[in-house]
């Protein structure tokens, strides 16, 4: 049985301050979706929203994943129901080795029900397979005793992400703009890389404001966001044609969506300098 | 979502998991002194244990010191700290011993559950256990014995070397130091010996593990160590008590002598029970192109006042002091470092990390000096803190003294919070809260942990977990 993530009507807040307003959308695994929408369009918002930013608040509306609902539920149940984010900015941990960290969040990932301080994996198996995964994933052996994010570049950080959802497996994975700033071969990586790991068990959102990483895993649907509203759902067709045409289009069909926008930025820009 | 602090049962937010808060009956001891402390006190201690007339005229002068000397008004609250209700001397056994099977049965058992001789057979070169005001065991490797090494106790020491030990007793820490420090000398009892000849490398740490069993208790031991030209030694103390209501006091001495090209290595992983003032004097003196390095791991205690100190004496004189100090409920670690640049081209480092939880308090006390004539030195200071939640406090009190221009001092102080995207990005791969908060911790202590031993980096962690267990509000 393949299973949903499943949005309803979902409206956020931050600090008082409403963001989204009102988004739906159902993810199958072994789907590929592609999230674009302009600056400020509320798509970090539901990906924060999703993985269980404390700061993000519910005000309406629902998640759920196979029926289960997400809404009370922290980020580390939500991670061992099989949801996972690579960060558009992933944070350092300091002294936290790569191979340690992933080690601890593999067992909580694949015991669902474990314990703080029940055993972790062997460390024998678990060596190997993630050397076979790095090698994979073209990365160096190295990266593994590095401490988590520290000092690394920003397509190194990137692959980091990608490493950690090729070992965590996730049934749904949620890509924030794990292509912008990035090289071209970075991107590359990056985007073969997720093409590896994405398959009939895992459902992708992909939040992106290019098109590289969307040739390389060709979504089954687009969605456009606007205002805090998905405005338009279509195939891999709209993803180029914004790609190539911008969002000017979009405002149009969607007036009221755009003058809200408009409402938004200009609220932003009448806010005291340094709040 | 997190655990709710005001209506969470106590084992559930970490109050109470300390783990050797145990205590055995003290009704076979030897000799349990009356509380309190006076001149009649010091001659008894003085008298049980046949001391030469030097040593005992040294107590009585200290005493004197003790009396005229003021408490300290900075640092911890002492306000609390009653001298007259404490027992100064309590004997558990009549010898020490050198194989743990003879060792009285209650005694041997505590040091089982606390892993000694598993210990000591594993990676050991020497043990020496200190229980109440005495040593109940020790023991060195042959090979050390037959290359001239001493490690016994102090007190066996003043009868069996007592040229050396006249010699360096009290030269590196004199009596009016400071108040604790002469209250040591007048009450001292045990400790450790140590003395490395020439040239001789000890691969193997030598442990001294020092436990208070009784309420009321005052631990006053006493630590020389000699390391003499070229040699080189690793020196382990552990320390742990019962947990009891009312208060204990542990208030030891350490000196050490680090002659011409040797290096000394010592490592403390205290950890008290939350019932013990801990206020402790240390001091090395490094000669010519010697490394002291002092590992300093605060994790128990109600109070502790400790700053190891590294006097520079030569040239090329070498001081490092790596500071850990973890500062829970109830809790207030004043911990720092001394370096004092007595001569030109010498170099220390301090490092630094203090953690504060449930309302602890972890104060970074340092001091570095140049005196007049030492050119060319370099100092190093890095201190960083980590703060839990809103209820701890962290403060750094760095006091720099230079009286000479050609010198490369530098400071860096940072305060951190653990960040809310930290323990997103950590929960969000499926830690716990709990599990990610310790996992920040061990990650903030690491580079100071990775530089023990294997089992003592090993322990550090354990330690530092068990304090962060379940704690996250």
């Amino acid at each position: 049985m393949t299973a949903s993530l499943k949005i309803n009507d979902l409206h956020v807040s931050v600090e008082g301050l409403p963001i989204l307003r009102g988004v739906s959308l159902e993810i199958r695994q072994g789907e590929i979706h592609a999230l674009m929408g302009p600056n400020g369009s509320g798509k970090s918002t539901l990906a924060y929203t999703l993985v269980g930013h404390p700061k993000y608040e519910i005000t309406q509306g629902s998640i759920e994943i196979d029926g289960t609902p997400l809404n009370e539920l922290d980020a580390c149940q939500r991670a061992r129901l099989g949801l996972f984010l690579a960060f558009q900015y992933p944070v350092v941990i300091p002294g936290v080795k790569v191979a340690d960290f992933l080690r601890h969040a593999i067992t909580n990932i694949r015991n669902p029900n474990r314990k703080e301080g029940e055993g972790l994996i062997p460390m024998r198996e678990f060596r190997k397979e993630l050397k076979a995964m790095m090698d994979e994933l073209g990365m160096d052996g190295e990266f593994a005793r590095r401490y988590l994010n520290e000092g690394f570049s920003g397509g190194e950080k990137k692959r980091m992400e990608i490493l950690q959802l090729a070992m965590l497996k996730p049934r749904f994975a949620v890509l924030d703009e794990t292509d912008s700033g990035l090289d071209s071969d970075a991107v590359r990586v990056v985007s073969e890389g997720l093409r590896k790991l994405a398959g009939p068990e895992m459902g992708v959102l992909i939040i992106t404001h290019h098109e590289r990483l969307l040739e390389y895993n060709v979504p089954q649907f687009t969605h456009v966001m606007l205002a805090g509203k998905i405005v338009e759902t279509g195939d891999a067709s709209l993803a180029r044609e914004l790609h190539n045409e911008g969002y000017s289009k979009v405002r149009l069909r969607h007036p009221e969506e755009a003058a809200e926008e408009a409402a938004r930025a200009q609220g932003r820009a009448a806010e005291p300098a340094g709040v | 979502m997190a655990t709710d602090l005001s209506t969470a049962a106590p084992e559930e937010i970490g109050i109470g998991d300390y783990q050797y808060g145990f205590h055995d009956s003290t009704e076979n001891y030897t000799f349990k002194s009356r509380k309190g402390l006076d001149r009649e006190m010091v001659e008894q201690i003085s008298a049980m244990k046949k001391e030469p007339a030097w040593m005992r005229d040294f107590r009585l002068e200290a005493y004197d010191i003790f009396l005229s000397k003021p408490m300290p008004s900075w640092g911890g609250d002492l306000s609390h700290l009653d001298f007259q209700d404490i027992h100064y001397y309590m004997k558990a056994s009549d010898r020490q011993e050198q194989s743990w099977d003879d060792v009285p049965d209650d005694i041997r058992k505590t040091y089982d559950r606390l892993g000694i001789p598993e210990a000591e057979k594993k990676y050991l070169a020497g043990v020496k256990a200190q229980y109440e005001s005495e040593v109940v065991y020790g023991s060195l490797q042959e090979d050390l014995a037959k290359k001239g090494v001493v490690f016994t106790d102090t007190d066996s020491a003043i009868r069996d070397y007592p040229e050396l030990v006249r010699e360096h007793f009290g030269t590196v820490i004199p009596s009016f130091d400071n108040k604790f420090a002469a209250l040591n000398s007048a009450v001292w009892s045990g400790g450790s010996f140590i003395y490395v000849p020439k040239g001789v490398e000890i691969e193997f740490p030598l442990q001294a593990y020092f436990r208070i069993n009784s309420e009321n208790m005052g631990q006053f031991e006493r630590t020389l160590i000699i390391v003499d030209e070229g040699a080189s030694v690793h020196y382990v103390e552990g320390c742990t008590a019962p947990t009891y209501s009312s208060e204990s006091l542990h208030s030891a001495v350490v000196e050490i002598i680090v002659k011409r090209k040797a290096r000394c290595r010592y490592t403390t992983i205290q950890n008290w029970s939350n019932n013990v003032y801990n206020l402790v004097t240390k001091r090395a003196m490094a000669y010519g192109d010697s490394l002291m390095e002092w590992v300093d791991g605060n994790l128990g205690s109600k109070l502790t006042m400790k700053y190891p100190a590294i006097y520079l004496m030569e040239p090329g004189a070498r001081g490092e002091t790596l500071s850990i100090a973890f500062a829970g409920a109830g809790q207030h670690q004043d911990a720092g470092a001394k370096m004092v640049h007595c001569a030109p081209n010498t170099s220390s480092r301090i490092i630094s990390k203090s953690i504060s939880k449930s309302g602890g308090r972890a104060s970074y006390r340092g001091l570095v000096k140049v005196e007049a004539h030492a050119t060319g030195c370099k100092s190093n200071v890095v201190c960083d803190a980590l703060i839990l939640d809103p209820e701890s406090r962290s403060d750094t009190y760095p006091y720099i003294e230079i009286e000479q221009e050609h010198v490369a001092i530098e400071h860096e102080a940072s305060v951190s919070k653990i960040a809310e995207e930290q323990l997103l990005y950590l929960m969000s791969r499926g830690m716990t809260e709990a599990e990610a908060s310790a996992m920040i911790v061990t990650g903030f202590i690491e580079p100071l942990v990775k530089e023990l031993p294997m089992e003592y980096a090993v322990e550090m962690n354990r330690l530092i977990e068990l304090q962060m267990e379940g704690s996250v509000g």
